[in-house]
């Protein structure tokens, strides 16, 4: 590991609130070191604005180990940055060049308006989730846990699924701002297990509405939010999630 | 001086919850409907409460200060979570579960409570699986288990490395269902600024919006406070950014007693410190100890080499190599309970040891060399994939190649409001659920139990007492809030709070004083205690504290969203509770579990307890600032277990 310091500019969008126009400011940044995390180049930027007396720039985050999905950020034109298979959080700064300008830009979606800077409202996520992301049992009164056995193939597949994070960056980098990879790793998930496959169709048909309602686009299949998926959810889900989807219609 | 009473039921420690539950008052179903309760907090123990009662017909808000339920810390939990079903057939029971925790918690937890986690703990696998949890399976299709430290037997159930997450999206989707029937009105980014007491009974809650800035108040007939723990007292803990311990110690203020505050866990398995800028620490699973031999170099001068980068860990060969917990410990090996794991890591970098090229030269490694030698590098590909490739992320080198470094970090803490067999504190009406209270852990918790423990108090304990408290509150009418003037002085005085910190005005940035607090704390509450440096940790937080009333520096408008102001909020509370912490660590002459004091060690640096002089929990109450607290001593008692010291040399 060789550890280095450089000195970049950071362009970002600040925005006031919802209801204000953004606009892109240039911060320069010296003697980072590449063995500093991204988000904590960003504390070292805030550090300093707090310290000129200026606000500091508005971003989500919080686990900073990659699991809670709750930063964000378009770096360089990418959800979560130029390295693959990690989070913002994640992102070390070995991954910038010494004199580099990093361009920082919320997710832009119109199913995640802007709260501040760098900061969406992303609540439409749970919303879909509301309208039947679970299995619809009780506490209490279940069976015992090894009354159903899975096959490991599937209960893999199924935790293959089940690592989606909820961060966005699908939604953020699909063109059409669809949300049907985060949708269908769900559908997919417990369509594949005893447990959940008896409301698969309904569940299928229920999120699909509300993602629809709530005005996320439609998949045209490039592929994209695969690439960009911070867990590697597969665009196969999508398939599962269109074949249940179908069934839920023909049983119509 | 109150005399704490514990409320454990009658009967034998294996008939204790049955009774409780016989005998317990009930709410009828159309009664439940006119009764409101509060949960702050969406972790694996209020998701599971908010989800539980409102399917049992109570109307619930929920709370979280991030952006989603879905977020909230447990979520960040890699390795498993304990039952005792015995799938392995390898003797685990009800008891030994029992046992196990009570042992590992260095007998310093309640029996009563402790055995009902135990019983429970079967119910959570249950329901998990049922909500479509996929855990970790064998070709047959049953479920796996894998071994955690202070066990001899195999009983954590797992998720790759990702099961508090897993478990967490379980009691998210119950929680999920229930908002959208309408039986749960949820609130996301709304912090928890106050509890509101009315005639002695917790009634509600303050809240600031953090998008808007605006407060409000919100009626219950019974508040749940789920809001983790506070070990971001620290600074550097492996726990989420936004962790605090606000709403416990809000609650502290208004009554509640906070028990047994210096007990904090230190994880032994974290990536060791890098950098001034470090924001966090990042957890290496425990589960790692399955298969990774955790050792230094026998000889200083090669530690030397290490740090200097002249020698790689792979030039010394196995007979200059210390595996130091399995020469310490034969029994258990690297298994050994965290606390131990702690200090043996300590006990190896004080003595100059440590292989981290960082100022204080913190490092030891996990090797997993061995393991692949025997097992093949796919096996401990699909075991820890996850966790080596987010390791490689962050320190850039190959652990299939070269040993990991890790160093002990602040994980979690046992300690927390002081509350009863029926979860609830010292306020009526107030319950705390999960990291949050203090109940189960004792001096130290064992690893794979933080999930088992908020989940049984989120799905299968407070169902049940909080029924228990509500039975005679039915009569009790909704309250409006702008009605009521115990609302509006809460109200009043958070305005006047945060008032109070936006017109200090000063020069120092919210994180520039919280550094400074979490070093005073990890070097002197820290994993070596002395009254020496406790005293002296006392005098600097309180300096600090006036430091910061005089000299913090938050910019924009507390009227609007302001994440200066968040953070100084919390941070004022911790400038509070770190002082707490010491006192409480002054007091307890005597080392046990993750609360080592120096002068009380064996002469092999084991810790040594002090049941005559110290076998309670020591709840605190508040008395006004800058005044000592008052000391409450809950006597525990140990009717199904023997006491004995931890040993965990021969089996």
């Amino acid at each position: 590991m060789s550890s280095k310091n450089i000195n970049i500019t950071v362009k970002v969008w600040r925005q006031q609130d919802a209801k204000s126009k953004g606009i892109f400011e240039s911060y320069p940044l010296s003697n980072i070191s590449t063995d500093s995390s991204f988000l904590e180049m960003m504390d070292v930027l805030n550090e300093k604005l707090v310290t000129e007396n200026q606000e500091p720039i508005a971003f989500d985050h919080d686990c900073r180990e990659g699991i809670c999905g709750m930063c964000s950020l378009f770096i360089n034109g990418h959800a979560h940055g130029p390295d693959s298979l990690v989070t913002t959080c994640q992102l070390h700064m070995r991954k910038f060049n010494d004199g580099q300008t990093i361009t920082i830009e919320p997710w832009r979606s119109g199913g995640f308006p802007v709260i501040k800077d760098l900061m969406v409202d992303r609540s439409a996520f749970d919303k879909i989730m509301q309208a039947g992301g679970f299995v619809s049992v009780n506490t209490g009164g279940v069976p015992d846990a090894n009354a159903i056995p899975i096959a490991q193939a599937d209960a893999e597949e199924a935790m293959d699924a089940a690592a989606c994070i909820g961060c966005g960056a699908c939604v953020a980098t699909c063109k059409n701002s669809s949300a049907m990879l985060f949708v269908s790793a769900k559908v997919s998930q417990l369509a594949l297990l005893p447990q959940g496959k008896i409301e698969a169709a309904r569940r299928a048909k229920n999120m699909v509405a509300k993602m629809d309602e709530l005005g996320f686009g439609n998949c045209s299949n490039t592929g994209a939010c695969e690439v960009e998926c911070p867990k590697g959810i597969s665009l196969a889900h999508i398939a599962r999630l269109n074949r249940e989807f179908l069934c839920a219609k023909v049983k119509e | 001086m109150t005399k704490l009473n514990s409320k454990i039921p009658e009967g034998q420690i294996h008939e204790k919850w049955a009774n409780y539950k016989a005998h317990q008052n009930l709410v009828n179903p159309s009664n439940k409907r006119k009764i409101d309760i509060i949960i702050v907090g969406t972790g694996l123990a209020g998701a599971s409460a908010a989800a539980s009662l409102a399917e049992m017909g109570f109307k619930v808000k929920n709370f979280c200060y991030q952006d989603s339920p879905r977020r909230a810390h447990s979520i960040a939990a890699q390795g498993g979570i304990n039952a005792a079903k015995n799938y392995q057939n390898d003797g685990d029971s009800i008891y030994r579960l029992f046992y196990d925790t009570i042992k590992g918690g260095d007998y310093r937890a309640r029996e009563a409570n402790v055995y009902r986690l135990a019983e429970v703990s079967n119910d959570i696998i249950d329901q998990s699986v049922a909500q479509g949890v996929p855990f970790a399976r064998e070709y047959g299709g049953l479920l796996d288990n894998r071994s955690f430290g202070g066990a001899q037997v195999s009983r954590t159930f797992y998720a790759r490395g990702q099961t508090g997450q897993q478990l967490l999206l379980g009691a998210y989707s119950a929680l999920s269902r229930q908002i959208g029937l309408g039986n749960i009105e949820m609130y996301p980014r709304v912090e928890m600024m106050d509890v509101v007491v009315v005639d002695g009974r917790a009634r509600g809650i303050v809240t600031r919006n953090l998008v808007t800035g605006k407060i409000e108040s919100h009626f219950a007939h019974a508040v749940v406070l789920a809001t983790g723990g506070y070990v971001n007292v620290y600074y550097l803990s492996t726990n989420a950014m936004g962790s605090n311990s606000s709403a416990a110690w809000k609650a502290h203020k208004k009554g509640a007693y906070f028990a047994n505050p210096a007990y904090v866990q230190i994880h032994p398995t974290a990536i060791p410190v890098h950098g001034e800028f470090q924001s966090k620490l990042t957890l290496m699973s425990e589960s790692l100890r399955n298969d990774g031999r955790i050792w230094v170099p026998k000889k200083k001068e090669d530690a030397e080499a290490i740090r200097q980068g002249t020698k790689k860990p792979n030039d010394i060969p196995d007979e200059d190599r210390d595996f130091y917990l399995e020469r310490r410990y034969p029994a258990f090996g690297n298994l050994v309970p965290r606390d131990v794991a702690s200090r043996a890591a300590k006990e190896r970098t004080d003595h100059g040891f440590g292989i981290e090229n960082n100022p204080t030269k913190e490092g030891v490694y996990l090797d997993f060399k061995y393991a692949i030698d025997r097992l093949g590098k796919g096996v401990i590909e699909a075991r820890y994939g996850n966790l080596f490739q987010m390791y490689e992320k962050i320190v850039d080198q190959d652990p299939y190649q070269t040993p990991m470094k890790i160093f002990p970090a602040l994980h979690y803490a046992m300690g927390g409001l002081w509350v009863d067999y029926e979860l609830q504190s010292t306020i009526p009406g107030l319950f705390v659920a999960g990291e949050a209270n203090f109940s189960d852990h004792g001096a130290n918790r064992l690893g794979a139990s933080a999930l088992m423990q908020g989940l049984a108090d989120g799905y299968f304990v407070l169902p049940y007492t909080i029924q228990n408290y509500l039975a005679d509150q039915i009569g009790v009418a909704r309250m409006k809030p702008s009605e009521r003037p115990e609302f509006k002085e809460a109200e009043e005085a958070v305005k006047a709070h945060i008032n109070k910190l936006m017109s200090v005005k000063g020069t120092e940035s919210v994180d520039s004083i919280h550094r400074r607090l979490g070093l005073v704390m990890w070097n002197k509450v820290g994993m070596g205690r002395t009254e020496a440096g406790l005293k002296e940790a006392i005098t600097e937080i309180k300096a600090l504290r006036k430091e910061f009333w005089a000299n913090v520096r938050i910019p924009g408008s507390a009227d609007a969203m302001n994440v200066e102001l968040e953070k100084a909020n919390r941070l004022a509370d911790f400038l509070e509770l770190g002082e707490l912490m010491a006192i409480d660590a002054l007091h307890r002459n005597e080392s046990c579990g993750g609360h080592l004091r120096e002068e009380y060690q064996t002469p092999e640096g084991e810790a040594l307890r002090d049941d005559n002089n110290f076998m309670y929990v020591g709840a605190w109450e508040y008395k006004g600032e800058n005044t000592q607290p008052d000391l409450h001593k809950e006597e525990l008692k140990y009717e199904a277990i023997e006491v004995k010291s931890r040993n965990y040399k021969t089996a």
